[in-house]
């Protein structure tokens, strides 16, 4: 019925038994993956386009009375499919800590300070060029419970829809040189090494805003479509 | 432009959606894949299980499907895109779990999906589920246990390697919709698929 598949990543996302990440222990299936055909269901998904954004929602730091504190950022980037085609009017909702490390949430009970005027959650929609842009602060790295002395590199999670089920995706952004890839299970989880860098988002001083922010560029690459047509699949 | 772009084929990997995925994802109308009040309204509703029997409070559950024509509003579908059938139709559904790892989606009944290779598809949704401990998505289908002839002609169900774990595919029809429990792991483990 359908003459569109999505290429199968090998090697780029982590395996979901990954013992160095606790959680994974009792969650990650122990039963081998069906492979599942792309029919109908798989090659399409919600297009949102801007339906789910409000205006205030890409710049965190104009979300309440005051400013938060912070090293204030531009976050931007294209997001893309394999191939390289843009992916247009796709929504993208992210969230992350305060520049303290803390999340507003009731869970995160390490102490340090909330912000009173930082909530930490963003959405937009991408441009026909398949471009974003978010204005935030920088997030602090923050400790977790995963095994002695463990922390978190800085980062901010990054929820993706494409166009299509099968391109959905949930990542999260790094920052350049951060002194904690190298002791973080969650990053290091990614088999391929080549692959662990395309998480991590390059300083851009050219799109620095002089006297007002720095800036860092993070692209996004979701499975592209294969050109192999299945059979006829007009036939109804 | 990042370098490692110059690979156009370099797919950026997943990381957990971590256990603070509250502050963005879910929505107060995300359950409602239709208006409340629309005419015959289903209920799936389960709930999320470790591999200890455990609910799991910091999971994400979401749901994709066709309208109860089959069809999409989407210009992917060969068919053409579609205007749904229902008022106020999403397609889309999604529920956080709660303390007890529950998850509640309001929608209608997909109809079966053409295939051009195979039987029809037996009317589903596509189900993934986002949690802390979990590196990428798990994605499941949920079929309806009231449709007994379609679901044994369904080339899906059918081409389970294991016979015995189709009934964890297969939501229980109850009061008001269906209930369709997920087991990430141990003996009752949902079937996953390789998307």
């Amino acid at each position: 019925m359908t003459d569109t598949v999505y290429g199968r990543p090998d090697n780029v996302h982590p395996p979901l038994a990954y013992p160095g990440y606790g959680s994974t222990r009792l969650r990650a299936p122990s039963q081998s993956l069906v492979l599942l055909p792309h029919n109908l269901t798989e090659v399409t998904g919600p297009l949102f386009g801007t339906s789910r954004v409000r205006p205030t929602d890409d710049d965190l730091t104009v979300q309440h009375e005051g400013e938060p504190i912070g090293q204030r950022i531009i976050v931007h980037g294209r997001v893309i499919e394999a191939g390289g085609r843009p992916v247009r009017g796709t929504l993208i909702e992210i969230w992350q800590a305060n520049a303290a490390g803390r999340y507003r949430h009731a869970r995160d009970t390490w102490p340090a300070p909330i912000d009173p005027n930082f909530t930490g959650l963003g959405r937009t929609t991408t441009g026909d060029d398949g471009s974003y842009r978010f204005t935030t602060i920088r997030p602090g790295i923050y400790p977790w419970g995963n095994h002695d002395n463990a922390w978190r590199p800085a980062h901010i999670h990054f929820s993706l829809f494409g166009r299509a089920f099968t391109q959905r995706l949930i990542t999260q952004m790094y920052f350049p040189d951060d002194p904690m890839f190298a002791h973080d299970p969650i990053f290091q989880s990614i088999p391929d090494e080549r692959a662990r860098p395309r998480l991590i988002s390059r300083f851009d001083y050219a799109e620095t805003k002089s006297n007002w922010a720095l800036a860092y560029e993070f692209d996004i690459v979701l499975r592209g479509r294969d050109a192999t047509p299945m059979e006829d699949g007009h036939d109804d | 432009m990042m370098t490692d772009l110059a690979d156009l084929n370099a797919l950026t990997p997943s990381q957990t959606v971590g256990p603070f995925l509250h502050i963005a994802l879910p929505w107060p109308d995300g359950p409602d894949v239709v208006p409340a009040g629309t005419p015959d309204l289903i209920v799936v509703s389960g709930r999320v299980f470790d591999g200890a029997g455990d609910g799991v409070p910091d999971a994400i559950v979401e749901t994709w499907q066709a309208d109860p024509d089959g069809r999409f509003e989407h210009p992917d579908d060969p068919r053409g895109s579609a205007a749904p059938s229902v008022a106020g139709f999403r397609g889309f559904g999604r529920s956080a779990t709660d303390d007890q790892g529950a998850f509640a989606i309001r929608t209608v009944k997909p109809g079966p999906l053409p295939s051009s290779s195979t039987p029809p598809e037996a009317p589903h949704l596509d189900v993934s589920v986002f949690a802390r401990g979990l590196l990428d998505r798990v994605v499941t289908r949920c079929y309806f246990g009231d449709e007994t002839s379609a679901n044994a002609g369904d080339p899906v169900l059918n081409a389970l390697p294991d016979e015995s774990r189709r009934v964890t595919l297969i939501a229980e029809p109850v009061d008001g919709g269906y209930r369709f429990d997920i087991h990430l792991q141990g003996r009752d483990e949902t079937v996953f698929f390789d998307v």
